[in-house]
């Protein structure tokens, strides 16, 4: 009987709550930096501001790519393992073979970045895509298909490099991960760019506004007349990409691709998306929230390490505000219902 | 049904018809409704009594109140004599008071015996005794007849050894009267006769049985006495053997059948738009509970209303949903403009110029954390987009400002929340949805449910104005007035099956009832 609602037609009066809501990981980044600042004013140098945004630029593209599979309600937890896998077939593809994985510097010859970056983002839309018909045909859930992916990508990184590192790339491969375009750092701008093409995508596109219809109500989207299944194959996909573009950005910074590379990134990665504000259940989120999460994690991080803090203790703090964080989207979501 | 039960019908000593059981004056209001009003019901010792009434006359909110799942907000409850108040359903079953609803409670991976005796384990605090469970289990399915070993797991038992394991444990628990909550829908006719002659045996054992149904042919076999219910008030009780199903019937609906016929001038209407023909759909290994349905065949014109009449479980919303490609079907086709179309996929259905507002607006229809924009163009980007990718926002706007004047949506911004709205306007929403899809056949489920009348008004004329412009309307309601005040031309169904078809003209609550209850599939 909760129909029986009377309509306000008027614009409703300031809801602090809601603004609390919509804003809170934005002003929670700043009050953060101003302690940071306070502590230790060397945090707001240039420098070591560009240094933070380039230590969240790779966990911040993959979290990007997570937006779209949280806004259906998803999840993918392979992202680590393919990222790794991604990178190693790159350095391959960059070095023209597994034979002198590491010859360092000029001397390498191979195929150039070009080839390696779509290899790395070949494996990851194939990666993101089988993901994808096992949930959608086979109907197993995201959670544990991705959670099979994690294992199956690391032990093909493992298979693929004989458990060893592949390192020593050109110039022009590496400029990618540790080159600088004026005072800012390669990956800061592929990592920016990226999210504004993503914004537009969810904000202003047909497939975004399906995206965010599939991850509402499914039932309510298929009846309206979308194809649920190829809506949910695609934000696996987009996860994919945004897997290998991480992992060939990740090899250029480090010179270097191995098996064990991004192990744990899926904790950060939804740990952005999560404190981001956008809501597990499905339907609601951004990705300029999940730029604000990605900073909050690299801000914390970096100003822990300024202020000397065990890099233990950090990944404690780091579950403990990703627990809240959902906690809190909990909290806003029964408020939206009672509203 | 006059002859006292068995040897163990209870004594006569209290003065005439102490009953077992006497509800009085028990009323109840939700926000806005008001759900009982006054309502009084009594039931013997060892008696089978009937409650009837049409959908939403308020038997199932008497159910949770005598269940103990609800409070009345008015009204006392006698049971032997005692005035008792359940503050819960388990206060109620200790006083011998066990509900069976229509889908069964029990946990299909448990056993038998663990069903039976759930909560109330034989057996010291830590550890059950598996050994005297199954005695125990034992002894009350062979009351029911059960012939299954108490260790099956439940899984594996049909419906029918379902609802006897159900019994049983009422039994296991000493009740003194069992409710079932329309027992036979989901039986076949032999099971039907099973249960009757479980029932029968619990009768002459003693205990008392309230049993809602809408199936009065099953009233005028089984039961010995009847209350009927309509709009939340009592207008009927006695002993079923001095009525007539065409008496129940007519107090069932009862009320002034002239009620606002609202001024709509019968159109005339154009060339059949859709048509189905023997759609079948038949119960599947994953889904048993679902209504079948055989053979249904209807036709509905360009500027036409047809309503769909039935009761609860008739088939009439699988009907729509396997017409709109919602559901898979069996057997049959649908044919648009006279073409035959393959529908598989709502998709199909909509290219097709076929649109449904589902009946549960919430869960099918609604994205509620969603603005009232993407709500209302999600169907028809095509009307709004730019170069096939892009949203051209202010065409949507437009879009949504056209639907909002045309419908009446009473809403702040295209950016509010839609979960923010009101029912009617919420149900507004999802038609504008619709009709910016420019449908020609458009199937409504529900259209009013849980709206308010003045809304309720404005949503039929919404029906007529559709109607007017020559789409082709199939409405289906639970509300019989709903159904006569809107409809050009009324098909009844009945467990699956077209059982009638009635014009406007000579369509009336009685008729359309009879058809709903007692009709026997139409020939093709």
């Amino acid at each position: 009987m909760a129909d029986v609602k009377r309509d306000t037609p008027a614009a409703p009066g300031f809801d602090l709550f809601g603004f609390l809501a919509r804003f809170a990981p934005l002003i929670f980044l700043v009050v953060l930096m101003a302690v940071f600042y306070l502590l230790e004013p060397r945090f707001l140098s240039q420098v070591n501001l560009f240094n933070v945004m380039r230590q969240v630029s790779i966990t911040g593209l993959l979290a990007i790519g997570m937006t779209f599979v949280i806004l259906t309600a998803g999840i993918d937890l392979s992202i680590g393992s393919l990222l790794a896998f991604a990178g190693l077939v790159a350095a391959a593809v960059a070095k023209g073979g597994l034979q002198d994985r590491f010859t360092v510097g000029e001397d390498a010859v191979g195929y150039g970045w070009q080839l390696a970056a779509l290899a790395a983002i070949a494996i990851g839309i194939a990666g993101g895509w089988l993901q994808g018909v096992a949930i959608t045909r086979l109907k197993v859930p995201p959670f544990v298909v991705t959670l099979g992916g994690m294992s199956v990508f690391r032990g093909a990184a493992l298979l693929f490099a004989a458990g060893g590192p592949i390192s020593g790339f050109d110039r022009a491969f590496t400029w990618w991960g540790q080159g600088y375009i004026g005072p800012v750092p390669v990956p800061v701008v592929v990592f920016l760019v990226a999210a504004v093409i993503a914004h537009i995508v969810l904000r202003y596109t047909r497939y975004g506004r399906k995206v965010y219809a599939v991850g509402g109500n499914p039932e309510a989207a298929r009846l309206a007349g979308l194809n649920v299944n190829r809506i949910i194959l695609s934000v696996y996909v987009i996860m994919g990409f945004f897997a290998g573009l991480g992992a060939f950005v990740l090899a250029a910074r480090l010179n270097s691709a191995e098996a064990v590379a991004g192990t744990g990134y899926e904790l950060t990665v939804i740990a952005s998306v999560v404190i981001g504000g956008t809501s597990l259940f499905g339907g609601v989120g951004s990705v300029f929230g999940t730029v604000i999460g990605a900073l909050l994690i690299g801000v914390l991080l970096n100003g822990l390490v300024l202020m000397n803090v065990s890099s233990y203790i950090q990944q404690i703090i780091i579950g403990v505000i990703i627990v809240l964080a959902v906690a809190f989207d909990t909290f806003a979501k029964s408020r939206r219902r009672r509203a | 049904m006059t002859t006292q039960a068995g040897p163990q019908a209870v004594p006569q000593t209290t003065p005439p018809a102490a009953p077992l059981l006497r509800m009085t004056g028990i009323g109840k209001r939700f926000p806005g409704v008001i759900a009982l009003d006054g309502v009084d019901l009594e039931v013997g010792a060892a008696e089978i009594h009937a409650l009837l009434g049409e959908n939403g006359a308020g038997k199932s909110t008497l159910l949770k109140i005598l269940s103990g799942a609800q409070p009345p907000d008015t009204g006392t409850i006698t049971l032997g004599g005692d005035t008792v108040a359940f503050r819960s359903p388990h206060e109620a079953q200790m006083r011998g008071i066990v509900t069976i609803y229509q889908e069964f409670t029990l946990a299909p991976n448990m056993t038998i015996a663990e069903n039976v005796f759930i909560g109330r384990e034989p057996g010291s605090r830590l550890f059950m005794n598996w050994k005297r469970m199954a005695e125990a289990t034992r002894v009350v399915t062979a009351r029911v007849g059960l012939e299954r070993s108490p260790m099956t797991l439940v899984r594996d038992l049909s419906v029918a050894e379902q609802q006897m394991v159900e019994i049983a444990r009422a039994l296991s628990m000493d009740s003194r009267l069992i409710v079932m909550d329309e027992p036979t829908s989901a039986l076949s006719a032999s099971e039907v006769e099973k249960l009757f002659a479980i029932v029968r045996k619990l009768k002459a054992d003693g205990i008392s049985v309230i049993f809602v149904t809408h199936r009065l042919e099953e009233v005028m076999t089984i039961c010995d006495r009847y209350t009927v219910l309509r709009d939340g008030r009592h207008v009927g009780k006695g002993a079923v053997a001095e009525t007539s199903i065409d008496g129940i019937i007519r107090m069932m609906v009862g009320r002034a059948v002239d009620t606002l016929f609202s001024g709509r001038e019968s159109a005339t209407p154009g060339p059949v738009a859709l048509e189905a023909k023997g759609i079948t759909r038949r119960r599947h290994a994953q889904d048993p509970h679902a209504i079948e349905l055989d053979g249904v065949s209807l036709a509905v014109r360009e500027g036409e209303i047809l309503g769909i009449a039935g009761l609860v479980g008739a088939g009439r919303t699988e009907t729509a949903r396997a017409i709109f490609g919602a559901d898979p079907f069996d057997a049959g086709e649908v044919l648009i403009g006279g073409q035959k179309v393959s529908i598989r996929t709502p998709q199909d259905a909509i290219r097709a110029g076929v649109g449904l507002v589902p009946e549960d607006r919430k869960q099918q229809a609604l994205f509620l954390s969603l603005a009232i924009r993407t709500n209302l163009s999600i169907a028809a980007l095509d009307r709004i987009d730019r170069f096939g990718i892009f949203i051209d926002h202010k065409k949507e706007t437009a879009l949504v400002e056209e639907y909002k004047k045309l419908l009446n949506i009473r809403m702040a911004s295209p950016e509010q929340l839609v979960g923010n709205l009101s029912g009617g306007n919420q149900q507004k929403v999802v038609l504008a949805r619709w009709l910016a899809l420019r449908p020609k056949v458009l199937i409504v489920d529900e259209p009013t449910r849980g709206i308010d009348v003045g809304a309720k008004v404005e949503v039929h004329n919404l029906l007529f104005e559709m109607a007017k412009t020559g789409i082709a309307v199939i409405a289906i309601s639970s509300e019989l007035p709903e159904i006569l005040a809107v409809s050009d031309r009324i098909v009844t169904m009945r467990e699956g099956r077209v059982t009638g078809e009635v014009s406007r003209a000579e369509a009336n609550e009685e008729r359309l009832m009879t058809l709903m209850t007692l009709g026997r599939a139409k020939a093709a």
